[in-house]
């Protein structure tokens, strides 16, 4: 890792002199020379849905209040691989996952996990919106309140602060007693990540959060991703490869239920290891 | 039309013949089956609404050649039916529950499921001598819980289908969310699917009164009748269908009338709950 830090400062230096760096390319880059530590440790992880192996023995470590990105062409298990993080596909019966996933030094895979609170812990936003059938307010404080005690004005102050955290506080603010399923699509997007937020879970997982959205919403979406990252460890699935590019720290790049490569994100698309990785990124599949 | 060269006319001619046919001939199978309705609501009104006066609504059930009315068994088949609605509601929504939420992939759903289709269409008569045999032989005599039991188990597999149901309707991605919300269970089914799926569980319920109001078979086995207030569920009770029933079927003419008051006042209650479970689940 120091020396891709070394490598990035050599980076930087060289586009700045060259004046073509943007704010939030000057953020990432800044981002990068934080002093990385691993915040979820992937080890050997196999994903079946009954018979089918869908996650070939992955391995791989997201850095802690980083961007990472997982990328693929369709099918290629992104999601699933996220879907293991929170461990959402228990919903389910025959699906399951062998080897480790480390987390603050314990294996969330292990049976004695406590999926409700590895949930508060590892939050995630859906494909698609999903407002629950109550208002603005109380899609907020529904995540809260399973595990907090909060007074009416502690509450209060933290749905604004969550909606603030979205950029929805703005257009919500008069209407926070309406339902949820009244907003436009991009807002209840924001309002789903917002509740995500609401609950200060440690790592945020994101499924595809723009493929529902316009570009406004979605340049939206992006910055605010830009801003959580601080205090967030995020990771995003996403069929968008620009996106992936400019939101990014890291990217993985899977194909085939395999992970090809995982690396800097400017380094797999300005200089990929594997064939297959050049291939995706320069558009010749998927 | 006939300007353009290539269609065919008589072709087109011949198609739109045949939609015309097909058109009608479902406006006509349309017509059959409303005909009945309102033929039977005519009747209804046409002999009936003459005799609907305050003392249906305030006298009790009289003896034949006097005046009286229908209040005892206007009592008796509210108390009855919304008892029954109380024992079999909250057993269906919580079977339903079972069903569309804990069972999806167990062995056990589908033979519970059948169970319930056949209760659904088991004959009310056949559940009205069940009763009989495990209520009213044990405790000697016909009662009110009887028939609020018997009323219970025809209700209890409608509340169950529709429930489940109405609860399977709840997107899949919606329990996801609040699942990663770390939501246990109990409490995604409890404050996002229950609230989701409430106007179709409702709806359920609200049908299930609409049948139950209306039974007599399963009654005649178990609540019976009485000529006149009930002071409890511990004794016959009356109720309207087996009132009707008995009136109906009487010589006396004053009773007749009667039957005809009690016909109409049932028909046009069932209709109303049926209007308004419609327009709960339509404004959802």
């Amino acid at each position: 890792m120091a020396k891709e830090r070394a490598d990035l400062v050599k980076e930087m230096e060289n586009t700045m002199e060259n004046g073509l760096m943007n704010q939030q390319e000057v953020r990432r880059e800044a981002r990068g020379l934080r002093e990385l530590s691993i915040k979820l440790k992937v080890k050997n992880l196999d994903f079946y849905y009954g018979s089918f192996h869908a996650l070939h023995s992955i391995s791989l470590d997201i850095p802690e209040n980083q961007v990472t990105a997982i990328i693929g062409p369709s099918g290629c298990g992104k999601s699933t691989l996220i879907r293991v993080f929170n461990r959402i596909y228990e919903l389910y019966p025959r699906q399951y996952a062998t080897g480790e996933i480390i987390l603050d030094g314990r294996n969330i895979l292990s049976p004695k996990e406590d999926l409700n609170l590895l949930r508060a812990q590892v939050g995630m936003v859906f494909q698609k919106p999903t407002p629950f059938p109550m208002s603005v307010y109380d899609n907020i404080a529904f995540g809260v309140k399973l595990y907090e005690r909060l007074s009416r004005a502690q509450m209060d102050e933290r749905v604004e602060w969550a909606l603030r955290k979205a950029a929805l506080w703005d257009e919500v603010k008069d209407k926070l007693k309406q339902s949820g399923t009244a907003l436009s699509g991009g807002q209840q997007q924001r309002l789903c990540i917002a509740r995500a937020i609401a609950v200060k879970p440690e790592v945020l997982l994101l499924d595809e959060p723009c493929s529902a959205l316009d570009p406004i919403s979605t340049a939206k979406v992006e910055q605010l991703i830009e801003e959580l990252v601080d205090d967030y460890t995020i990771i995003i699935v996403t069929h968008n490869m620009q996106q992936a590019a400019r939101v990014s720290d890291f990217t993985a790049f899977m194909y085939l239920g395999k992970l090809i490569e995982f690396d800097n994100t400017s380094k797999i698309f300005t200089n990929p290891r594997k064939k297959e990785t050049e291939d995706y990124i320069t558009g010749r599949f998927g | 039309m006939s300007a353009l060269k290539n269609i065919d006319m008589g072709l087109y001619r011949k198609r739109r013949f045949f939609n015309f046919l097909i058109l009608f001939c479902t406006m006509l199978a349309t017509a059959f089956g409303l005909l009945w309705l309102v033929w039977l609501l005519v009747t209804l009104f046409a002999n009936g609404f003459q005799y609907l006066n305050m003392a249906v609504f305030t006298q009790p059930t009289p003896p034949p050649g006097e005046s009286g009315g229908l209040a005892n068994a206007i009592v008796g088949s509210l108390v009855i039916t919304v008892v029954g609605v109380l024992i079999g509601g909250p057993v269906g929504i919580l079977a339903g529950t079972f069903l569309s939420e804990y069972a999806t992939h167990s062995r056990i759903a589908p033979a519970i499921r059948f169970i319930n289709d056949v209760l659904l269409s088991a004959p009310s008569i056949i559940l009205g001598v069940f009763v009989y045999q495990i209520v009213v032989v044990p405790t000697g005599h016909f009662s009110g819980w009887a028939g609020a039991l018997a009323l219970a188990f025809i209700a209890l597999p409608i509340i169950v289908r529709t429930t489940e149901d109405m609860m399977k309707l709840v997107p899949n991605a919606v329990r996801e969310a609040a699942a990663a919300l770390g939501a246990p269970k109990w409490k995604v089914t409890v404050a996002i699917v229950y609230r989701a799926a409430k106007a179709g569980i409702l709806t359920g319920v609200l049908l299930a009164i609409a049948r139950i109001s209306g039974e007599t078979a399963p009654l005649l086995f178990t609540a019976l009748n009485n000529q006149f207030w009930t002071s409890g569920l511990n004794e016959p009770i009356a109720n309207l269908p087996v009132v009707i029933f008995q009136f109906a079927m009487s010589p006396y003419e004053d009773w007749q009338h009667l039957a005809w008051a009690g016909a109409l006042l049932i028909t046009v209650s069932v209709l109303v709950i049926n209007i308004i479970s419609r327009t709960i689940f339509g404004n959802r």
